[in-house]
């Protein structure tokens, strides 16, 4: 076992785990957030998808103990309680969701996406959600809801 | 998936790094990013015993001008590269390269030397360093060496570092405004290249046309002779020992250089 020391939405932690221990299990099941979807397990889907230092990673494929001492956002710490942030405002307006597997890592790559580009093209929206799959196929409402997200954000 | 245990430590240097390789042998395995290393432990390809986390050991990342080159540390990330004005301006083959390597959120944690040290012959910065004529630096016990591009690259997934060596920095030569091309094939967007070529300045590389990422000679002779894109390009296979796969078989392969390479050369011209 070690100790990892972290902020995972604005919380400050300290957990003893085992060093095997990938962050995305950290988050579901230690800390009881379970907006980040383990989808295929092998860095491809995005679901698992979480904001490390402010920066999209696929948190199946990253130890808790590479995040010790770092910043953590889910989906869940996205907002306040109770409120919405403008990128998940835009998925329930645009319609950006079906089964709402994918939604959560969706979110968390567009709002990273977001902060690097501000005012992407559709062409851009496309490419920078490459590392996100939807298995019911709803990228044009996706695609759309990160564009009407950046009308707000940027 | 979950990988087997094994023991972390956090190195808090590049010599920290190399002492405990030392000490734990081929018990150890060198993380970074983790995004090559981490897939092949969860499925139980690969089970260090230890693993030595350099990620966020100083002075191993960053980027700087060393007179005709860029010294690029070795876990400066895919995403810090192909964001760098720096590396945009003086080497843009290279910042293309790592704006290709994978997804965003692999780009915002594989790193350089990672995808050096992974070597594999599908990747994008293998084939750019190359392509590029650039160098790793390592260290180990014995000191530190310098290794040029042509002789790092040793058989699939296998480099020259010697046990108990560290790749702690690569270096590029400076090439400010000279033309450089770039193809990669892939079936799906964050794919590995099923063929890939990327040229500059007279040398063009291949990617997984080999168990290495390797030089198109007879294509880069050819060019020099004064042959024509064409005529280069149709030369590019030669030599070359490409696998198959499910993807695509010797004959589509050896197809893929040449088209690629033609494209590729004809950007530049």
């Amino acid at each position: 076992m070690m100790r990892v020391e972290l902020t995972v939405n604005g919380e400050r932690r300290a957990d003893d785990v085992e060093a095997r221990l990938l962050l995305v299990h950290y988050l579901r099941e230690v800390c009881g957030l379970r907006a980040a979807n383990v989808g295929c397990d092998t860095t491809s889907c995005g679901a698992c998808t979480v904001l490390l230092n402010g920066e999209s990673v696929k948190s199946c494929t990253v130890l808790a103990a590479q995040a010790s001492g770092q910043d953590v956002v889910t989906a869940e710490g996205l907002a306040p309680a109770g409120e919405l942030h403008p990128v998940q405002q835009a998925f329930r307006a645009e319609h950006g969701l079906q089964c709402g597997f994918c939604t959560p890592g969706m979110v968390m790559a567009a709002v990273s996406l977001l902060r690097e580009n501000p005012r992407p093209t559709e062409q851009q929206v496309r490419e920078g959600l490459e590392g996100n799959l939807c298995r019911c196929t709803g990228y044009h409402n996706i695609v759309r809801a990160v564009l009407a997200a950046a009308e707000v954000t940027a | 998936m979950i990988p087997a245990p094994f023991d972390y430590i956090a190195a808090d240097s590049a010599a920290h790094a190399i002492e405990l390789l030392a000490q734990h042998g081929d018990d150890a395995k060198v993380l970074a990013g983790g995004h090559s290393l981490l897939p092949m432990m969860k499925l139980r390809l690969a089970a260090p015993a230890v693993l030595i986390d350099i990620a966020r050991a100083p002075g191993l990342s960053g980027i700087r001008v060393d007179g005709d080159e860029l010294v690029i540390g070795a876990t400066t990330r895919h995403a810090d590269l192909a964001s760098s004005e720096l590396v945009r301006a003086e080497v843009p083959l290279l910042a293309h390269a790592a704006s290709l390597v994978g997804d965003p959120q692999i780009r915002h944690r594989g790193t350089i030397g990672g995808s050096l040290a992974h070597a594999d012959p599908a990747a994008d910065l293998p084939m750019a360093l190359v392509a590029l004529g650039g160098s790793v630096e390592v260290s180990g016990p014995g000191g530190t060496r310098r290794v040029a591009a042509d002789d790092f690259f040793a058989g699939f997934f296998e480099t020259t570092l010697a046990d108990g060596e560290l790749l702690t920095a690569v270096r590029v030569p400076r090439r400010p405004g000279v033309g450089w091309g770039y193809e990669k094939f892939v079936r799906r967007a964050n794919d590995w290249a099923i063929v890939g070529v990327a040229a500059i300045g007279g040398r063009i590389a291949l990617a997984n046309m080999a168990s290495v990422p390797m030089r198109a000679r007879a294509a880069e002779q050819a060019l020099a002779s004064g042959a024509t894109s064409a005529e280069a390009a149709a030369l590019a296979p030669e030599g070359t020992s490409p696998g198959e796969d499910i993807h695509a078989d010797r004959a589509f392969r050896e197809h893929l250089a040449r088209v690629l390479t033609r494209r590729v050369l004809e950007q530049i011209s």
